[in-house]
């Protein structure tokens, strides 16, 4: 019986024994999609799902630890912050833990490394788990020495007695089932025993990926293994007309052409020979499969049908007399992922069984929906996640794993690297979706926000693969299937609607969602989702109001919050950056943003120092200052990474960015068409404070900065200029045409 | 057939004179530093030198390698012995995705090698050329303004001080 | 007058011719120095009186925007502003055969600008090439054309300038050999070669026509670059756009003896000048970048001005009267270098062959370009050496630089190739040399 059945017996075993404790299961279906029930609830982020201790740690008999976690390595840390905390909380040292990512056949099914939850799904089982480890171990020994296992204390991989007797981990682990569930209330380490948690650890892959150690899924090298290149369109929106493979098979080398239907792919032993066929074929004759729309993007979007609700509606004064009434409009563009590096993936089928290396996001997820693409049985097919460049969300990567995955089903025993060119993964990634924004409110005759309206029309920001149809090639094969109709994602998660409520005490409050289920363009997640947009908007208002009240921005941010830990991060960002002593200039001003992801994860303020230069529109950030609370900081340096880019990316996104399509297709074919900030373009100086908050949920800090940083750009150049912008991009042009005017 | 000097060693390809560089790099002889990010010299994770310069590996062929020196990331350091540029981007832990990061190293070493003394715009301008997506831009400028000071230099009116 | 010398002396004939020579070279000398102070008062220009720095609501914003529609089809901000510079804050170093030349600050900054600069020495620095303080300017500052600009249009570009954002920046010093730092010198340049010139309109030709040929002999100054000039730097005015050159770069006929293998037609210059990029051309390349970047935000109605005058100019080029087709000669090209062969499949082919993306989305192939049709290399090697940046925007036709990656002979090879494959002409001589020199250059 193969591992992974056994694995699914026990746990559909352990399923059993919680039922009765546990009462009904609730099936999460967030951003996480379907997701394994919690059968184990109150304990520690998703050991509810996978109470038993092995499905997260293993102890060898030379002590060294497994662990296993079902999030992926994305570039943002999380492969270090996870040893980090399995390392100090089972006492061993961080080399002697060996972390293993999600990979369908080992790892507990955590869903998508998505919605900045890595940390406290995962790091918050992983490291509960290995504080029970600990804890057996110690019993264990207890046993063995007849003592009481609170006599005993643990260091190095050994348990220790007082005097000076010792056992080893991994001896201890040959007579220890960890096949238990994990119990509540084991005690964390406290902070004062805490050598690794809330240091900053230098990333432990960062040597070998700045040295050339392999590290990447497109740096895999198998016996015998095939380069391939799909064969499409060259964007969305177009397909090629009787591409003449049979040509292409025979242009040297080029050893096969895989065709399923309108699918095609091109393998063959070197990679040059196959880019120069496929550009052969990409000579031919390609038509246009769809319309696309040609308005802007807040007219293109209040035409289109959509799914209305009410988010939150209160009126709890409606008595108030607002001194001044506001309305505004923003509006985002589609965006482009633009990972570095395109998607890639390798895929092997031998004796039945489909194996793919991918950089997907949710290996469960693509593995249900390859497996039905290939007609396999879902437990003969692997996803195994290999680390890809940046993805910042849904783009090429599950694409690619079925592109390569029914190119190896066509040389079965043989492996296959399919990797996308850099048109491909421009012209067919999921695109981050356009939104439109609508705001309106007051304030009172004492400067405080009396009414507030918010609507935001948007498409999914979700159409990650469930099934074959939502797999590019799941459409070109023969016959085709069906793309999973789009759904919203229920609050506090969200989609469009992600951070449309503000976390602000506001007395009359209205959030309506317009959900948009026809999708003009192909879209998904990306990074933050609508926080990008519904911050950008709400931050740019509020700044709107407070002025139109002769207030101070952050004044009006703090008057209008409760919650201690939101007051402490403007706080702090405000008094690093020097905001209350800040003399701005002819045309150079400061601007903030504030948000918590979600409202229910990171706190991040964002303040800008920003110079517009007059002839160019060209902005210049001379100091980016960001303070960022994400609960209990396992790696300090790590979260301030994470905030750096974080501003750098949106910066780019609200400033430069814009996805170009004409009537038939997307027309963003390459770097020099979707330009993205280059060196001299990125602030001069970036300042990160870190909030520890030892003891406290880890709240995440991938998408914290993204939706502050926008609307901090967009304040600041209003500071700057007394230009409100409220279109993204807030281009060089853009500005310049308006200081013009 | 062709012959290439890379990081120091003949090594002999057989391979289209055509090919670019890169697929080369990576394919023939194992050297996965170098990355592909276009194939269009427009990203800059292709970056290598060549004959102290640097070059977009993906649309340099191998036949415009014959009798030059290349060197790749592979050649400045190893994991266990980093080379000065790698130790300071290691220092500043300048990746994220880490996918651009041997390309700004390798472009890096090149400006080094012109000038360990380029003011803060020249610096990046020298740059500009290779993209990053993470955003990690802050912490790159970083690592190069402290390897410039480990080779003997120091950027001139440095927007953040090396620290 | 020489004194007369008494034919019957005691002196010897020698002695006496001797001292007529000693004489003779006095009296020279005299003439020399009567004749350089004649020239230096003639040369000497006064100064005009500083004005206390106007106020930015004094100018009429219809001014402003004129003149700033004027300043773009000028395109003052090119050699008015420095890399890593500020707008008109001066600091561009303009490559002449007599040295480099760089342009001043020219915004209203008191001390190091123009602030205190009435619009009288304005129109006089435009009109006559004098600065304020009634020094010579060289004509790198072209005032041989801009003198054509009306009294309305001075003074719109006056309140323009006027209105730009102070920078205090110490205009940098030319670097120039010693005989062309005497300034005076450029007063007899001017008598030699700048006619008073002021715009007359062609009652033959359309208004448009004539807008276009008031914009582009003066403000635009396109002659500037697209005329040759003498060997004292000025241009030829019987030969009328044959070409020339600017910052080592060839600015193609732009008459008869275009070498465009398409015609210009109003409406392809128009897409040229406002985008950057033909269609049936190529991407503005060079000195050209900044100027389609310029246009691109000009009155449309004058953008099109432009093309029709300049279309007028090409409507007996060889492509206005019959467009040749064109041939890929791949297969000579191949068997003449087979080593530029190589290098093209691995190095250019990948963005330029008919498959590629920007190919399929419509850029213009290798042979519509002008650079491998004209007589000189120079405009090829250059954009392989050092690419090309986006002209309008930040989006647009975009190439690496090659500068690192290939060696001249590299380099000269694969020009080679491409001569025989898609241009026409002979072959460029002295291939490697021109690269070499190329190389010395910085990117545009």
């Amino acid at each position: 019986m193969s591992e992974a059945t056994r694995r699914d017996l026990l746990a559909g075993a352990g399923l059993f024994v919680f039922f009765a404790l546990a009462g009904s299961s609730v099936a999460q279906s967030g951003e996480d999609g379907e997701e394994p029930p919690e059968i184990a609830p109150g304990l520690p982020g998703d050991l509810t799902k996978f109470p038993l201790l092995d499905s997260w740690i293993r102890i060898a008999p030379d002590g060294g630890a497994t662990v296993f976690t079902g999030k992926a390595e994305l570039g943002q840390g999380i492969r270090t912050a996870l040893i980090q905390l399995a390392a100090d909380e089972l006492d061993v040292a961080l080399a002697d833990v060996t972390l293993v990512t999600a990979d369908t056949h080992r790892s507990p099914n955590e869903g998508l490394t998505a919605g900045s939850h890595s940390m406290d799904k995962s790091g918050a089982a992983i490291a509960n788990a290995a504080a029970n480890v600990r804890l057996r171990l110690a019993e264990a020994a207890a046993a063995r020495w007849g003592v009481q296992a609170t006599a005993l204390f643990t260091r190095d991989g050994e348990v220790r007695h007082p005097d000076g007797r010792a056992l080893g981990y991994g001896e201890l682990a040959g007579g220890l089932s960890l096949h238990v569930p994990a119990r509540k209330d084991v005690p964390r380490k406290r902070q004062e025993g805490r050598r690794l948690i809330g240091r900053s650890v230098p990333r432990v892959d960062i040597p070998g990926k700045l040295t050339g150690a392999p590290a990447y899924v497109h740096d895999m090298v198998l016996p015998g293994m095939l380069h391939a290149r799909v064969v499409r369109g060259i964007a969305e929106g177009t397909r090629l007309v009787a591409p003449d493979l049979d040509a292409a098979a025979r242009l040297p080398g080029v050893e096969r052409v895989v065709r399923r239907g309108r699918f095609a792919a091109l393998l063959g032993p070197r990679e040059w020979p196959l880019i120069q066929a496929l550009r052969q074929l990409q000579r031919g004759r390609w038509e246009a499969t769809r319309a696309l729309p040609t308005g802007d993007v807040a007219a293109t979007l209040r035409s289109m049908r959509s799914e209305d609700s009410m988010l939150v509606e209160r009126l709890d004064s409606p008595g108030l007399r607002p001194a001044r009434t506001l309305a505004a409009a923003y509006t985002r563009p589609w965006l482009m992922h633009g990972a570095i590096g395109p998607s890639c993936a390798v895929a092997l089928f031998r004796d039945g069984a489909m194996t793919v290396w991918t950089h997907t996001q949710g290996v469960n997820p693509l593995r249900d929906a390859l497996a039905e693409l290939l007609r396999l049985p879902p437990e003969r097919v692997r996803c195994i996640h290999a680390e890809g460049a940046g993805c910042y969300g849904h783009n090429g990567a599950d694409d690619v794993a079925a592109d390569a995955a029914l190119a190896a089903m066509g040389v079965p025993g043989r492996a296959v690297k399919l990797t996308w060119t850099r048109e491909q993964e421009h012209g067919w990634e999921p695109l981050g979706p356009a939104q439109l924004v609508e705001l309106s409110g007051a304030v009172d005759p004492g400067g405080r926000i009396a009414r507030w309206r918010h609507a935001v029309w948007s498409n999914t920001h979700l159409t990650r693969p469930k099934a074959a149809g939502d797999l590019l090639a799941g459409l070109e094969i023969d016959p085709p299937f069906v793309p999973t109709p789009p759904r919203p994602i229920p609050q506090p998660e969200g989609g469009g609607d992600r951070n449309a409520i503000p976390l602000y005490q506001l007395p009359n409050i209205a959030v309506e969602h317009h959900f948009l289920p026809d999708m003009p363009l192909r879209v998904s997640a990306l990074r933050s989702l609508g926080a990008h947009m519904n911050v950008f908007a709400i931050e740019s208002f509020a700044d709107e109001l407070a002025l139109a009240a002769g207030r101070d921005p952050v004044r009006v941010r703090l008057a209008h919050l409760a919650d201690a830990r939101a007051r402490e991060v403007i706080a702090r960002g405000a008094a690093r950056f020097g905001w209350s002593g800040y003399r701005r200039a002819t045309l150079r001003g400061a601007g903030m943003g504030f948000a918590r992801y979600k409202n229910i994860g990171g706190y991040c303020a964002v303040f800008l120092d920003v110079e517009v230069v007059r002839e160019t529109g060209r902005t210049i950030v001379h100091r980016a200052v960001a303070a960022i609370d994400s609960g209990e900081a396992v790696n300090p340096d790590g979260i301030r990474n994470q905030v750096e880019g974080g501003i750098v990316q949106s910066l780019s996104w609200t400033g430069l960015e814009r996805v170009d399509f004409d009537g038939r297709h997307r027309r963003a074919y390459d770097w020099s068409v979707y330009p993205i900030a280059r060196f001299d373009e990125v602030p001069r100086a970036i300042e990160v404070e870190v909030i520890d908050r030892p003891g406290q949920p880890f709240l995440g800090t991938g998408e914290a900065s993204q939706g502050p940083t926008a609307a901090a750009l967009a304040n600041a150049v209003h500071a700057a200029t007394g230009l409100r912008l409220r279109d993204m991009p807030i281009s060089p042009e853009a500005i310049r045409d308006a200081l013009a005017r | 057939m062709n012959d290439l000097s890379v990081n120091g060693r003949t090594r002999r390809v057989d391979a289209d004179p055509s090919t670019p560089l890169l697929y080369v790099l990576r394919d023939d002889l194992g050297l996965h530093a170098a990355k592909f990010g276009c194939g269009l010299g427009q990203c800059g994770a292709c970056t290598v030198l060549i004959d102290d310069r640097p070059a977009f590996s993906c649309v340099v062929p191998v036949a415009a390698c014959a009798g030059r020196a290349v060197t790749t990331v592979e050649g400045l350091g190893t994991a266990e012995a980093p080379g000065d540029v790698q130790r300071a981007f290691i220092h500043e832990q300048a990746a994220q995705c880490g996918y651009c990061i041997p390309g700004m190293i390798a472009r890096a070493e090149a400006m080094l090698r012109r000038t360990t003394t380029p003011t803060e715009d020249e610096m990046r301008d020298a740059m500009r050329p290779s993209l990053c997506r993470c955003g990690t831009h802050m912490r790159i400028l970083r690592a190069v303004r402290r390897a410039a000071v480990a080779r003997g230099g120091g950027v001139i009116d440095a927007a953040e001080p090396v620290q | 007058m020489p004194a007369t010398v008494p034919v019957s002396s005691t002196q010897p004939v020698t002695k006496r011719f001797a001292t007529r020579r000693r004489h003779l070279f006095g009296w020279a000398l005299l003439a020399l120095v009567a004749g350089l102070v004649l020239f230096l008062l003639w040369a000497h220009r006064p100064a005009i009186a500083e004005v206390a720095p106007p106020s930015r609501r004094a100018f009429d914003p219809a001014d402003v925007a004129r003149g700033r529609n004027l300043a773009l089809v000028g395109n003052c901000v090119s050699c008015h502003q420095a890399p890593h510079g500020r707008p008109y804050a001066g600091g561009y170093g303009v490559v002449s055969p007599f040295g480099t030349i760089y342009g001043t600050n020219i915004t209203p900054d008191p001390d190091t600008g123009i602030g205190r600069w009435s619009e009288a020495a304005f129109a006089r620095s435009m009109r006559e090439g004098v600065s304020r303080d009634g020094h010579h300017l060289y004509p790198a500052f072209p005032y041989d054309h801009y003198q054509r600009t009306t009294d309305a249009d001075l003074r719109a570009l006056y309140a323009f300038l006027m209105t730009r954002d102070p920078v205090r920046a110490e205009p940098r010093a030319n670097d120039m050999p010693l005989p062309f730092k005497f300034r005076p010198f450029i007063a007899g340049w001017k008598l030699l070669f700048v006619r008073d010139e002021r715009h007359r309109p062609d009652p033959r030709r359309s208004a448009e026509w004539n807008r276009g040929a008031y914009l582009g002999e003066g403000l635009a100054h396109c002659g500037g670059c697209h005329t040759p000039r003498g060997l004292l730097g000025a241009e030829k005015r019987d030969r009328a756009y044959d070409g020339g050159w600017s910052a080592g770069w060839y600015a193609p006929p732009m008459n008869a003896r275009s070498p465009a293998v398409r015609a210009w037609t109003v409406e392809r210059m128009e897409q040229y000048l406002r985008t950057g990029l033909s269609l049936s051309h190529a991407a503005a390349a060079g000195p050209m970048g900044a100027v389609a970047a310029n246009l691109s935000r000009a009155d449309p109605r004058d953008v099109r001005a432009l093309s029709v005058y300049y279309a007028w100019w090409m409507r007996d080029a060889g492509a206005a009267r019959r467009e040749p087709r064109l041939i890929d000669r791949a297969a000579a090209a191949a068997r003449a270098h087979p080593a530029g062969a190589a290098l093209f499949a691995g190095a250019c082919a990948t963005c330029h062959e008919p498959g590629a993306p920007m190919m399929v989305e419509g850029r213009p192939a290798l042979p519509l370009g002008s650079p491998l049709h004209e007589d000189h290399a120079d405009d090829t090697v250059n954009i392989i050496l050092h690419g090309l940046e986006p002209p309008v925007g930040r989006a647009g036709p975009y190439m690496p630089a090659y500068k690192d990656a290939l060696t001249d002979a590299q380099v000269a090879a694969i020009v080679r190739y491409m001569r025989i494959r898609y241009g026409s002409g002979s072959e460029w001589p002295d291939l490697e040399d021109t690269v070499a020199k190329a190389r010395e250059r910085t990117a545009e």
